[in-house]
């Protein structure tokens, strides 16, 4: 356990130092989100109406945008041939490394998502929702992606290829995270969505680390 | 402590690279591998790590911690050093004692004459510091089996001096060493293995 902390550590303090993870990523939702209402228009109760949709689809974009580097440094400087030889199983690496791309970059814009709301007025009584079912739903977002990063890992340009692989595994998190965060469904449905994305959360959970570690051997060989 | 390899094939990308190679390697053993480039002595060291699968053929240690894999016991020094560049030298090796289990930092940064570089950024070391970090890893965590991948490219005559003391010391505890290197090693290495030869 200390071990999968360590490497979390690790993880995060080279987001920190080495820049263009967070802060790229939350620039680029920010701009996705102002140009949202230049290219639709003022029309605040369209505005209003679209933004959970909006903003829920920026946040995937912005994920996916840091996802292919999850793995990509540690394979091509052999720090991921070194974590095959460690004593915790492989699978217990890629989670980790997953975990790091959550609380580096997925929570943060999950965090930031309601505030940049404000911009595609969102409704007041849409935030909590809407914050609560990011925060839940990024951790899903996070697995997946790795498992996209996993298998392009040993491409060059993979970045593209990922969001191809990636985005279409995010529909069930997009569909259940927009019914969670709207203010206007019954509180019985909220909630079933809310769970259902916990679900999809949990799952993702068990299969992401087995495929990512299953594709990231098939590369090292 | 003894590592077997009986009638070992491999194959990497359809060719293959070496067949039917076998040795024994025992306690406080030192194998020197040789053979032209492309013979197959980086792809023999990682299948050993368990980073790659042999065709043919078997590979056990016996005396070992049973319920680890054989990479588990070794440390595989490779001609990629594993270095973060945004970290200092110490978390480097910090990074590595905390995943790999135990170790003094202190004394690894010794053993390679580190300690001054301790806090800079890896990223500003010269190729042969780098190297020489790597090699920090094989003093930071005890373990009975090092494979060793061209250990001393890069490396002064004082670090080289190093790395053979750090080897004899590993040999007299018992320890085995492969390494795949054309360059005298300051002692006659136990037994040799030569591949590429045409069999």
């Amino acid at each position: 356990m200390n071990l999968i902390l360590a490497l979390i550590r690790r993880d995060l303090s080279l987001s920190v130092r080495q820049g263009g993870g967070v802060g790229t990523a939350l620039g680029f939702f920010l701009t996705v989100v102002v140009l949202l209402p230049i290219g639709i228009g003022p029309d605040q109760a369209l505005l209003a109406r679209i933004a959970p949709g909006a903003l829920w689809i920026s946040l995937l974009l912005s994920v996916l945008l840091s996802a292919d580097r999850i793995f990509q440094q540690d394979y091509e400087d052999g720090s991921l041939d070194l974590m095959t030889m460690g004593p915790v199983p492989f699978e217990m690496v890629a989670l980790a490394k997953a975990i790091a791309h959550w609380l580096s970059t997925s929570l943060p814009l999950a965090i930031a998502a309601p505030l940049l709301g404000f911009l595609v007025n969102l409704e007041p009584g849409a935030i909590w929702p809407l914050a609560l079912a990011m925060g839940i739903g990024s951790i899903a977002l996070s697995l997946l992606a790795s498992i996209g990063a996993a298998v392009t890992v040993g491409l060059r340009r993979g970045g593209l290829l990922v969001s191809v692989l990636v985005l279409p595994l995010y529909v069930p998190v997009l569909i259940f995270g927009l019914s969670a965060s709207d203010p206007a469904a019954a509180p019985g449905l909220t909630l079933a969505s809310l769970l259902i994305l916990g679900a999809i959360a949990l799952v993702s959970l068990v299969v992401s680390p087995l495929a990512s570690a299953a594709a990231l051997r098939s590369y090292l060989k | 402590m003894e590592l077997t390899a009986r009638d070992i094939t491999c194959e990497r990308g359809g060719r293959i690279v070496f067949r039917d190679v076998g040795f024994t390697l025992r306690q406080g053993q030192l194998m020197q591998l040789t053979g032209p480039n492309g013979s197959g002595k980086s792809s023999l060291l990682r299948l050993i790590a368990g980073l790659n699968e042999a065709q043919a053929g078997t590979l056990s240690l016996s005396g070992g911690a049973g319920e680890l894999a054989i990479g588990q016991q070794a440390h595989y020094i490779a001609h990629q050093e594993a270095v973060k560049t945004a970290l200092t030298v110490e978390e480097n090796l910090a990074f590595w004692r905390d995943f790999l289990g135990g170790g003094d930092v202190a004394d690894a940064l010794e053993a390679f004459a580190l300690t001054r570089l301790a806090t800079y950024p890896a990223g500003l070391l010269s190729a042969g510091q780098k190297r020489r970090l790597a090699l920090a890893r094989l003093v930071l965590v005890p373990r009975a089996l090092w494979l060793l991948d061209e250990p001393t490219v890069g490396l002064d005559t004082a670090s080289l001096a190093r790395l053979v003391d750090v080897m004899s010391a590993q040999l007299d505890r018992g320890g085995m060493i492969i390494a795949a290197t054309h360059v005298p090693l300051g002692r006659e290495p136990d037994c040799r293995l030569e591949l590429g030869r045409a069999a």
